[in-house]
């Protein structure tokens, strides 16, 4: 006879229904959408909040990254909010008690032409100006910090160096969301699952509600977290936004020893790769080139990444792809985000993260709660506002920040 | 991969294409007299549907000519390919 199943391990978070009214709400509950809620009931005492999720958490983007995270980004803009956004993942796992593995094995970008290189050199440069750890190291550098590495001249794109961040790293991301989400529950948030927003009430230019598959739900300020479907909602609330919606993909192998101590990205061949800590190595590189909400793209962009990968690592040749999955990524024109207010009263955006928002997640939800809650940008996010297009005062990222991820 | 059907040399694999994003999109008739917002909509801001999209794709290995396409950026399926110059054609919801 088949044994008696164990006990079901302790909920983290209630799953309430609905009230009819709060505070605020939250829609998208992914990585940004917890944190904002967790920093408006933290930083802002707003604990009548509640986050409406039309999945399951974190089903979205964040439990499907490469959860690559560092800081090393050239203009001064985003240095300052990826900075703040690594400042609060070193206290993170103490404050929100949950150790989700955050590991700051350092992250190589390397350079493999001249151009790489004079745009590493001066990014290491921007960086250090900026108080962010950052060098430029060597070949013979690169290969002592990841010894699988193949720095030789015999390849199509021989590896010229590499710039380094030390305290950069990877962190468990589904892990993440629950710490997020346990913390918001203790707190008196609610997090609502199978619940999707479908509509905006309005009185006026103001938002007073949502309209979801639970029925209407009356807020006092909404903020949007919606990350690849976030032009679909701005379409709910009348407004459009600078987006791109796109599959972008990742991939593990099966589980292997430890071989890769640390994250390596390669943003000319386009891979990266880095180890969990159960042993896959998980890789990614860039999007698929259409618009898609699919949640899924082509396998000819798995096969160039795997080419580049065991052009960098020889020894990944004898390795087999496990799993490959894709995410719908909101993509901005100048590679940097919107945390914003909007045309709406009392409405705000967050999004146009792209390809990558893992790492901005408490950054995220930190400047964003400011701004919900004091209907005014930190400064953090003050550049990021959705006026920059029509100013021309753009962050461009593109290139400049090694490579999106 | 997408098997696309370039209106000049016939169905080819998604690997033979440029993307070229929403479809339909013109240079302002008289640019001097734009403000920063219609600016800002013509430079930054495109459509994004969930659903049905018109598209450009170039014949980028092939005969190199841009064409349009609709497609549904739900299920990637290609409903329509037509050449330059012609009207969208009238699908439920294209944007
Ligand atoms: C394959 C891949 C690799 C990546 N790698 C990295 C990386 O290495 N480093 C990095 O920093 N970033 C990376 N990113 C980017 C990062 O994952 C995203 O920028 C970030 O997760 C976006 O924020 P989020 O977690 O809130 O998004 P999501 O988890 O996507 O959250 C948005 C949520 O909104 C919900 N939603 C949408 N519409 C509605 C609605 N109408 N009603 C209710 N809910 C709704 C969705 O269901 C979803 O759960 C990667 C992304 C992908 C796809
Ligand atoms: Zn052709």
């Amino acid at each position: 006879m088949a044994d008696l199943l164990p006990e079901h391990p302790d909920f983290l978070w209630r799953n309430p229904d609905p009230k009819s009214s709060y505070d605020a709400v939250i829609v998208g509950g992914g990585g940004h959408g917890l944190a904002t809620a967790y920093y408006l009931a933290k930083n802002h005492g707003m604990t009548n909040i509640a986050v409406l999720e039309r999945g399951w958490l974190a089903g979205g983007n964040m439990a499907r990254n490469t959860t690559i995270i560092r800081s090393n980004y050239l203009w001064d803009e985003s240095a300052a909010m990826y900075e703040h956004s690594l400042k609060l993942w070193e206290i993170l796992p103490e404050e929100l008690e949950y150790d989700f593995l955050f590991s700051q094995r350092g992250v190589m970008n390397l350079a493999h032409t001249l151009g790489d290189v004079r745009e590493s050199v001066r990014r290491v440069n921007a960086n250090k100006l900026n108080g962010i750890d950052a060098e430029w190291i060597s070949p013979e550098q690169v290969k002592e910090l990841c010894p699988i590495i193949n720095i030789g001249d015999d390849i199509r794109y021989p590896v010229m160096g590499a710039t380094y961040q030390p305290r950069a790293g990877i962190a468990k991301h589904d892990h993440v969301a629950w710490a997020f989400a346990r913390k918001c529950d203790e707190m008196g948030v609610d997090i609502i699952q199978n619940c999707e927003v479908n509509g905006f009430v309005m009185d006026g230019d103001r938002v007073v509600g949502v309209e979801t598959s639970r029925g209407r739900i009356n807020a006092g300020k909404v903020g949007l977290c919606g990350a690849g479907h976030s032009s679909v909602l701005a379409e709910l609330a009348g407004f459009r936004l600078p987006i791109q919606s796109h599959p972008l993909q990742a991939l593990v192998s099966e589980l292997h020893e430890p071989v890769h101590p640390t994250v390596v990205m390669s943003n000319h061949v386009h891979v990266y790769v880095s180890q969990a800590h159960k042993g896959e190595l998980v890789m990614g590189a860039g999007v698929d080139a259409y618009n898609g909400y699919g949640q899924r793209g082509a396998f000819h962009v798995i096969e160039d990444q795997m080419a580049a990968a065991v052009e960098l690592f020889p020894i990944f040749a004898r390795a087999h792809v496990l799993r490959t999955w894709g995410g719908i990524v909101d993509v901005t024109l100048d590679a940097s985000p919107i945390v914003s207010k909007t045309p709406v009263d009392q409405m705000y955006v967050n999004c146009g993260w792209g390809t990558g928002g893992f790492k901005g997640t408490p950054g995220a939800g930190y400047a964003f709660a400011h701004t919900i809650a004091n209907d005014e940008p930190h400064p953090l996010n003050e550049p990021f506002a959705l006026e920059r297009f029509e100013t021309g005062v753009l962050i461009d990222e593109h290139g400049a920040a090694a490579v999106a991820h | 991969m997408l098997l696309i059907e370039c209106p000049h040399c016939g169905p080819r694999d998604e690997t033979e294409y440029q993307y070229g994003g929403e479809a339909h999109v013109a240079y302002p008739e008289d640019p001097s007299q734009l403000s920063d917002k219609e600016w800002a909509e013509y430079l930054f801001y495109r459509n994004n549907p969930k659903g049905l999209i018109a598209e450009r794709w170039a014949h980028a290995v092939g005969c190199r000519r841009w064409f349009n396409v609709v497609r549904d950026t739900v299920t990637y399926e290609i409903k329509a390919v037509y050449r330059i110059g012609e009207p969208k054609p009238e699908i439920g919801g294209v944007k």
